[in-house]
C-alpha cells in the first residue's frame, strides 16, 4: 500500500515539475534559450499569492489570480526588457547569463521586501482529504488538486496550440522564425504571448508546490527551476508532451528515491538518470534528433 | 610578417602576466602600508580561486565551445582530495611546503582524471544537453561527498556512505572526512602569494595550449567539427584533452580553497551549480574565449559586492541590475551598433584635428 | 590499378534510394568531373568516399586498400582530402591557422611539448609556418595569411579551403562546386588554379560541378548522376554528346 501512496506522491510533485517544465520547454523551443530566471517566477507567484491571502486576509481564489497575473506580466516584461535585445546576439551564451542575471535580481528584489526567513504558505485550497482502503491510503486534497490542475492545464494547452491560430502561429515560429515573419506570423508577439503563458504556469505552479511544501523563501523557486529544467530535457525540450511525461517520471523517481533508498540521495538518483537516459537517447525522451547537413 | 605574429601572442601573453604580478605588486605594497582592510585581505585567496576557475573554465567554453555547468564539481574533487591527503600526511613529519606541492598535484590529477571520466560519455551530447548533464555531475559529486564517510586506524582506511560509526573504527581511530561535516583541521597552507603563483601557472599552461598545435586543433572543433575530422583532426580526443585541462586547473582552485579553510564541505555555496554558474558568468563577461577577459571579470565581478557593502542589502540587487546592464551593452547587436557609431564619431573628430594640425 | 576504386555503392535515407549501384575508377594523376542536375545524389557519393556517411553496400578502394566503412579522419590519413559545397572554413581562426590544422598529423610535437615551450615546439612551428605560407602563396593568400577566415571575401574562402584541404598531403583531393558563387573571372581563375594544383602536386582530382564551362574546359573524364544512379561514364567530350545527358539536363 505504501507503494501506492508514493506513487501517487510521486505524480503530484511530478506534476508541479511538469508545469514548470512546460514554460521551460515552450520558451526553449520558441527562443531557443534556456530562461533560467523561470525557476524564480514561481516564487514571485508564490509570494503573490502569500501577500494576497496570508497579509491581505483575502480569498484564495483572489490570491491565486493575481499571482497569474502578476507573473503574466512580469514574464512579457522579461522578454521584452532583458531578452528580445539579446535574440540576435553573437554568441547564445549572451541571454543565457542574462536570464541568470534576472534570476538574481529577482531574488533579491524578493529578500529586500520579504527578507530571508521562510515564511510559512497556508495552502490555499480547501479540499479535504480522501481515505482509501480503510485510511490505509491517505491522499490529501493538495494532492488531488495538483494532479488535477495539471491534467486540464495539459489538454487545454494541447488544444490551444493544435486548434487556434495562436497555436498555430507558436508552432511556426518554433519551427523556422524567418519562414513565419514571411508568412505574416507577428513573431514578436508569439514570443511574448509564449512567455506571457509559460509564466501564468509558472504562477500556478508555484501556488501548488507551496500548497504542498509550505516553506516559502526568495529561494524556493531556484532548485524546483532546475529540477524542472531537467524534467524538460528528459522528456526531450522543446517538446511539450515530453515535458509532461519528463516532469511526471521525475517526480515519481524522486519521490521512490527517497523513501527507498535514502532521503540524501533523491537528487543525485534524479541526476543520475537524466545522464543515463540522454546517454542512450541524446535528445531526450521524445526530443527530435536533428542531423547537420554536410 | 612571421616574426611578427610570434611577437603578438608574445606581447599578448606579456601583457597578460604583467596585469597579473602589478597587481599583485600594488596589494603587497599596500598591505605593507596599511591600507587593506581585514575585508579585502580575506578576498585575496578567494580572487585567485575565482580567477583560476575563470581562466580554466573559458578553456571548455571559450576554446572547446561547449557550455559547462559543472565545473564547480571538479573544484569539489580538487578540494576533497587535496584536503584529504594534507590531513592524512600532517602529523608525518612532511615539510609543509612538500606536502602542499604534492596536494596541488593530488587535487589537480584527480580531478582531471573525473575531467575525463565524464567527458568521454558527456561529450557525445551537444549544446543545452551538454550543459544539464554537466551540471547534473557537479551536483552528484557534490551530494555523493556531504555522505561520503572516510576515517583511518591502524588497520588503514575505512569508507562508508551512511555515517560515521558504520566506518567501526579503533579507538585510535579518527575520522577524516565526516559527510555533511567534511574534513576539518587542513593545514591553511594557501596564502596571496601561492595563489598568485597558481594563478601564473593557470595562465602560462592556459595561453600555452591555446597557442598550439593543440589548440588550434580544439580551437577547429569548435568552429566547424566536420570540417575538423575531414582534415584528420581526432575530434574526442581533443574534446576530452580540453575538458580534462580544464578540470585538472579547477582541480588547483579547489586545492587553494580547501587550504584557505580550517573546515571545508560542501555546499550549495561552493561547489553547487549556482557556483559553476558564476564562473560562467566571468567567462561570457569577459568576452568568450578571451583568457585576459575572463580573468579581469572574474577580479572585478568578484570585488563589485564587497566595494558595495555599504550599500548593504541592495548590494546584490545592484550586482544584478549590473550583469543585465552589461550583457545588454556587451552583446545586444543594437548597442553594439551604437557603440561602433559612437567610436567612430570620435575617431572621425580625432583625425580632423590631426589634419588641421598638419 | 586506378587510385580510386569504388563498386556498387549504395544508400538508402529512410525509402529514399540516395545513390545507388554507383562504380567509379579514378586513375592516378587525372581530373575527373562528377556532374547531374541538382538532388542527383553527387555530394551524397563524396560523403560516401570521405566516410561522413557509412554506405549501406559496395566497396570503396584507395590505392588498393579497402578504406569502406571507415571514419572521416583514418579516410583523411589514408590520403582522401576534401572541401564542402557550403563553405566550411574554421571561421574565428586565421588564415594561416586553418592551412596549420590542416598539416595538423604532418607535424607533431606532444601536448607538453607545447605548453612547456620545449625546443622541438619552436623547431616545428617555424616548420609548419614555412610550409603553411608555401601553400598561401600558391593561392596567393600569402597577403592575408592573418586576417579571420571568416574576414576573406568569398572566393578567397573557397581557395582557402583547398589550400588546407591540400595541407594533409592527400593522394586524392574532393572538390565539392569549388566555383560555386563566384563571377565568370573568379571561376577562370580557379580553372588556372586547379590545373596549377595538380602539375604541382602530382594531384588526382574529383570535382563535383555544375559549370558546363568549367566541367568541359579542365576535366578529362566524367560520370553524371541522375536520381542516384549513374547515367554516363566516359572521355569528357564523348559524355557531353551523350543524348541521355543532354536530356537529363535540358528535360525531354
Amino acid at each position: 500500500m505504501s507503494f501506492l501512496q508514493y506513487l501517487i506522491s510521486g505524480i503530484s510533485l511530478g506534476s508541479v515539475y511538469a508545469l514548470i517544465a512546460l514554460g521551460y520547454t515552450m520558451v526553449y523551443g520558441i527562443a531557443k534559450m534556456l530562461n533560467f530566471a523561470h525557476g524564480d517566477v514561481i516564487m514571485v507567484g508564490a509570494f503573490t499569492t502569500y501577500t494576497v491571502c496570508s497579509t491581505m486576509g483575502l480569498p484564495p481564489l483572489l490570491g491565486v489570480l493575481a499571482a497569474v497575473v502578476l507573473c503574466t506580466l512580469l514574464g512579457m516584461l522579461i522578454e521584452k526588457v532583458a531578452y528580445k535585445p539579446l535574440r540576435k546576439a553573437s554568441s547564445p551564451l549572451a541571454v543565457l547569463i542574462t536570464a541568470i542575471g534576472v534570476s538574481y535580481l529577482l531574488q533579491n528584489v524578493a529578500l529586500l521586501i520579504f527578507g530571508g526567513n521562510a515564511k510559512s504558505f497556508t495552502s490555499v485550497l480547501s479540499v479535504g482529504s480522501l481515505k482509501l482502503f480503510d485510511g490505509q491510503l491517505l491522499i490529501t486534497g493538495e494532492t488531488i488538486v495538483t494532479i488535477l490542475v495539471c491534467l486540464v492545464i495539459i489538454v487545454v494547452l494541447m488544444l490551444f496550440i493544435n486548434k487556434t491560430k495562436a497555436g498555430q502561429a507558436m508552432l511556426a515560429v518554433s519551427e523556422d522564425k524567418g519562414a513565419a515573419q514571411l508568412m505574416g506570423i507577428n513573431v514578436n508577439a508569439t514570443i511574448a504571448l509564449t512567455f506571457a503563458i509559460g509564466s501564468a504556469l509558472a504562477a500556478v505552479a508555484g501556488v501548488l508546490l507551496c500548497s504542498a511544501y509550505p516553506t516559502l523563501t526568495p529561494y524556493t523557486g531556484s532548485m524546483p527551476g532546475i529540477k524542472a529544467f531537467v524534467a524538460a530535457v528528459f522528456g526531450g525540450i522543446g517538446s511539450i508532451p515530453g515535458a509532461f511525461i519528463g516532469g511526471i517520471l521525475l517526480g515519481i523517481i524522486e519521490i521512490f528515491g527517497k523513501a527507498y533508498i535514502s532521503s540524501q540521495m533523491a537528487d543525485t538518483i534524479v541526476f543520475a538518470v537524466l545522464i543515463i537516459v540522454l546517454l542512450f537517447k541524446p535528445t531526450g525522451l521524445l526530443g527530435k534528433n536533428i542531423q547537420e547537413k554536410v | 610578417m612571421k616574426k611578427k605574429t610570434m611577437s603578438k601572442n608574445f606581447r599578448s601573453k606579456l601583457i597578460t602576466f604583467g596585469i597579473v604580478i602589478a597587481a599583485y605588486l600594488i596589494m603587497q605594497i599596500l598591505i605593507g602600508t596599511g591600507n587593506v582592510s581585514s575585508l579585502l585581505k580575506g578576498l585575496l585567496v578567494p580572487l585567485c580561486i575565482y580567477a583560476i576557475l575563470a581562466v580554466s573554465l573559458n578553456l571548455t567554453v571559450g576554446i572547446l565551445g561547449e557550455l559547462s555547468l559543472g565545473h564547480a564539481g571538479f573544484m569539489c574533487v580538487g578540494a576533497f582530495t587535496s584536503a584529504f591527503f594534507s590531513c592524512c600526511v600532517k602529523e608525518s613529519g612532511m615539510p609543509p611546503a612538500l606536502r602542499f606541492f604534492l596536494a596541488i598535484l593530488i587535487g589537480a590529477l584527480s580531478a582531471g582524471v573525473f575531467g575525463i571520466l565524464i567527458g568521454i560519455p558527456v561529450l557525445r551530447l551537444k549544446g543545452d544537453y551538454l550543459a544539464i548533464v554537466t551540471l547534473a555531475f557537479g551536483e552528484i559529486i557534490k551530494n555523493l561527498v556531504n555522505i561520503l564517510y572516510v576515517g583511518r586506524d591502524e588497520n588503514g582506511f575505512h569508507v562508508s556512505f551512511t555515517n560515521s560509526l558504520s566506518l567501526n573504527l579503533s579507538d585510535q581511530g579518527q575520522v577524516i572526512i565526516n559527510g555533511a561535516q567534511g574534513i576539518t583541521g587542513t593545514p591553511s597552507d594557501s596564502n596571496f602569494t601561492v595563489g598568485v603563483l597558481l594563478l601564473l601557472v593557470t595562465l602560462f599552461i592556459v595561453l600555452n595550449l591555446i597557442h598550439s598545435r593543440d589548440g588550434r586543433a580544439i580551437m577547429s572543433i569548435r568552429d566547424n567539427t566536420i570540417a575538423a575530422e575531414s582534415v584528420g583532426i581526432n575530434v574526442t580526443k581533443y574534446k576530452i584533452l580540453a575538458f580534462a585541462v580544464s578540470a585538472a586547473l579547477a582541480g588547483v582552485a579547489g586545492v587553494l580553497y580547501a587550504h584557505n579553510l580550517s573546515v571545508l564541505s560542501a555546499t550549495s555555496k561552493n561547489f553547487g551549480y549556482n557556483m559553476s554558474i558564476m564562473i560562467l558568468v566571468f567567462v561570457v563577461l569577459g568576452g568568450i574565449g578571451s583568457t585576459r577577459g575572463a580573468l579581469v571579470a572574474s577580479v572585478l565581478l568578484t570585488l563589485l559586492p564587497e566595494l558595495l557593502r555599504g550599500l548593504n542589502d541592495y548590494r546584490m540587487l545592484i550586482y544584478a541590475v549590473v550583469l543585465i546592464l552589461m550583457m545588454l551593452f556587451n552583446w545586444a547587436p543594437r548597442c553594439i551598433e551604437w557603440r561602433e557609431k559612437i567610436m567612430h564619431r570620435i575617431k572621425g573628430r580625432g583625425k580632423e584635428t590631426k589634419e588641421a594640425d598638419v | 590499378m586506378a587510385l580510386l576504386e569504388v563498386k556498387d555503392l549504395g544508400i538508402s535515407f529512410g525509402g529514399l534510394r540516395a545513390v545507388d549501384d554507383f562504380n567509379l575508377e579514378v586513375e592516378k594523376g587525372c581530373l575527373y568531373g562528377l556532374i547531374g542536375p541538382n538532388g542527383a545524389g553527387k555530394t551524397t557519393v563524396f560523403n560516401l568516399l570521405t566516410g561522413v556517411y557509412k554506405p549501406g553496400e559496395g566497396i570503396i578502394r584507395l590505392d588498393g586498400k579497402d578504406i569502406t566503412g571507415h571514419k572521416t579522419i583514418e579516410i583523411n590519413q589514408a590520403g582522401i582530402a576534401r572541401t564542402f559545397q557550403n563553405i566550411r572554413l574554421f571561421k574565428e581562426l586565421s588564415v594561416i591557422d586553418n592551412v596549420k590544422v590542416g598539416l595538423h598529423n604532418h607535424n607533431g610535437y606532444s601536448t607538453l611539448t607545447g605548453i612547456l615551450r620545449l625546443p622541438k615546439y619552436y623547431r616545428v612551428e617555424r616548420q609548419m609556418e614555412e610550409e603553411a605560407m608555401k601553400l598561401l602563396q600558391v593561392f596567393g593568400l600569402d597577403g592575408e595569411a592573418q586576417t579571420l577566415a571568416s574576414n576573406l571575401p568569398y572566393g578567397k574562402q573557397r581557395k582557402l579551403e583547398i589550400a588546407r584541404a591540400l595541407a594533409t598531403k592527400p593522394k586524392l583531393l574532393l572538390l565539392d562546386e569549388p566555383a560555386a558563387g563566384m563571377n565568370p573571372n573568379e571561376t577562370q581563375e580557379l580553372m588556372d588554379t586547379i590545373r596549377f594544383v595538380r602539375k604541382s602536386f602530382d594531384m588526382t582530382i574529383l570535382l563535383i560541378e555544375h559549370d558546363m564551362k568549367l566541367v568541359s574546359g579542365i576535366c578529362e573524364k566524367l560520370t553524371v548522376l541522375n536520381f542516384g544512379r549513374v547515367l554516363s561514364q566516359g572521355e569528357t567530350g564523348e559524355v557531353l554528346s551523350d543524348p541521355e545527358v543532354i536530356k537529363a539536363y535540358l528535360g525531354e
